[in-house]
């Protein structure tokens, strides 16, 4: 029985091992020097990890239904290693560039990871809580890894006070879910709620549950961090915080609405889909003005999110899956847009200015049309592959007869087209004045131009995505 | 006779003060982790209180873990204000505003 339990979640133990054995390490030894290959090794563990859990068959529950790891808990774990991998590699140059080359920053990343598996994977509220945590505290530390740095402390600081703040309104929720279902666990929660009429109190505990959830994927009217923690983190921690965290929330989102909350659909499908369209609307207003490319950023992935949402929203095995394969596509255009984003500098001084791009195209014809096709695939234009993740979510709002939600979210992908539309012009029409003029390692590159060239011959047939999603899907939603 | 529903009061009221500390604040970021703190707390007495009501233990274990991630939340919250501090110079929340927009 002890065998059996520890082998279920033995990935995340070993991970855990790994980072504790790391930090050991490097503090007895030369410290810093070591970073880079730690960053080397922890990106290559990650990867191992990520291969080892995508081949092995999915292990059931362990710990008394604690942990579960079915298909869904699978897809989503190796899609946040291998992001967290790719992320780790590709900032490397760049922590160097900024003396920001700490062995703590792949351990603290590791750490966070781990907690990000167990976000997915939880059974249980307890697990779920202490999952989060985990990433959590993790990720407060290195949004303020340059901490001499004002903008970056205070990226921390705001973090860490929204991200407690959420975790207590969540903590809230588990509390009232706790006392009107006398479980904490998610097969005797779905159990007392069925057939729509649950008592006040859980009803209560369901909302501030999606309060505190909605704060972890930034979807409106929870995103007031988004831009600032966006903005003023170290540029590889912020494309880190664009991908795998999100994934990982959205799991987690999508474990408690469905595994625990499954029997009452129609309580939370609205709270769902009114969050959908505010990120939407909002993402999709409010990033017309921005200047800074890393805030322009963070107001796309909050865009995004409410896309997936909508996914969610559905109530459906067909809306957790365009769910999934929505966010397995935007982790990849985001890592190639960061990619980009990591290498502009002009005069070897760093810069997020947007208007730096103009005329970039006469530069870097390669690079300008690399970041056209993630600019087209971000907005959602056909034939990107972006657009077929929109498609699939659209679809499943559809068939869930959330017709007014497609229509809407049509209509926010327009608004939204603009501010990417705009980047393009800017490097293709726009007048030159300061243009950025910094060369890029041979990582970034193959980051940029991979996530490019998958936004277009994915389209084919989508590397077979779409059927390990639906697997996935119809584990978690029956 | 103090019910479940005394309990619950008490813990609603300190998790609403708790939160318009957050909001309302405007001094001193040392007071968002006071009230932070008190929020969690609030959420403990929840637990307590259902536990002991409902005759489960389960609640009390998730109070012991709620305590410690607490514990472990203080401590990196003022870590990361002790950094800021030495940038910024101040701690007043009014002053937390390089980034705007």
């Amino acid at each position: 029985m002890v065998a059996s339990d520890l082998n279920i979640i033995l990935p995340e133990i070993l991970l855990a091992l790994f980072s504790m054995a790391a930090l050991l390490g490097a503090v007895y030894t030369s410290k810093d020097a070591l970073a880079r290959p730690l960053v080397w090794l922890t990106a290559a563990v990650l990867t191992l990890v990520a291969i080892w859990i995508a081949l092995a068959s999915p292990g059931g529950t362990g710990f008394d239904g604690m942990i579960v790891k079915d298909g869904f808990a699978q897809f989503a774990q190796v899609t946040i290693l291998l992001s967290a991998a790719v992320v780790l590699i590709m900032g490397q140059d760049y922590m160097e560039r900024t003396g920001l080359m700490k062995f703590e920053y792949p351990i603290l990343i590791t750490l966070a990871s781990i907690g990000m598996m167990v976000m997915v994977s939880s059974g249980n509220l307890l697990t779920l809580y202490m999952g989060l945590e985990l990433q959590s505290l993790s990720l407060y530390v290195v949004a303020s890894l340059r901490r001499d740095n004002v903008k970056s402390t205070e990226a921390g600081l705001k973090y860490f006070v929204l991200g407690a703040l959420s975790s207590g309104l969540l903590l809230y929720g588990i509390s009232l879910t706790y006392g009107y279902t006398g479980t904490t666990d998610f097969a005797g929660v779905i159990a007392a709620a069925q057939d729509g009429e649950i008592p006040i109190g859980l009803l209560f505990g369901l909302v501030f549950m999606i309060s505190g959830l909605a704060f972890k994927v930034s979807a409106a009217p929870f995103h007031m961090w988004t831009p600032d923690v966006y903005e003023g983190s170290p540029t590889p921690v912020t494309a880190f915080f664009a991908t795998a965290p999100k994934v990982a929330a959205m799991g987690m989102f999508a474990r408690v609405v469905h595994d625990a909350f499954g029997g009452v659909v129609g309580d939370w499908q609205q709270i769902v889909a009114l969050l959908s369209v505010l990120s939407m609307f909002l993402g999709a207003v409010a990033a017309i003005g921005q200047r800074d490319i890393k805030r322009l950023m963070a107001y796309s992935s909050i865009a995004h999110m409410g896309y997936a949402l909508m996914g969610l929203a559905a109530g459906t095995a067909g809306g957790v899956e365009a769910m999934l394969l929505y966010m397995a596509i935007y982790v990849v255009m985001n890592i190639g847009t960061f990619a980009f984003i990591l290498s502009m500098s002009r005069d070897g001084v760093e810069t997020t200015d947007i208007a730096s791009l103009k005329q970039f195209s006469d530069k870097q014809p390669g690079k300008a049309l690399a970041l056209l096709v993630l600019m087209f695939s971000l907005a959602g234009i056909p034939p990107m592959l972006g657009f077929f993740a929109k498609l699939a979510v659209l679809q499943a709002a559809v068939d869930a007869g959330l017709v007014w939600l497609a229509v809407l979210g049509v209509i926010a992908s327009v608004i939204g087209a603009f501010y990417y539309l705009r980047i393009v012009y800017f490097m293709y029409f726009g007048e030159a004045e300061d243009t950025v003029d910094g060369d890029m390692p041979a990582v970034q590159w193959v980051a940029l131009s991979g996530a490019a060239i998958i936004m277009v011959i994915g389209i084919v047939n989508l590397f077979g995505l779409e059927g390990i999603a639906a697997a996935a899907a119809a584990t978690l939603v029956n | 006779m103090i019910g479940l529903e005394h309990y619950l009061t008490v813990a609603a009221a300190l998790f609403v003060i708790g939160i318009f500390g957050i909001f309302l604040n405007r001094k001193n970021v040392i007071i968002i982790l006071m009230s932070i703190e008190l929020m969690l707390l609030a959420v403990n007495i929840n637990f307590v209180a259902f536990s002991g009501f409902l005759g489960d233990l389960t609640g009390q274990v998730f109070t012991l873990f709620v305590l410690t991630v607490a514990a472990a939340e203080a401590a990196i919250g003022l870590a990361i204000l002790v950094c800021f501090f030495r940038n910024r110079g101040t701690i007043d929340v009014e002053d937390v505003n390089v980034m705007k927009g």
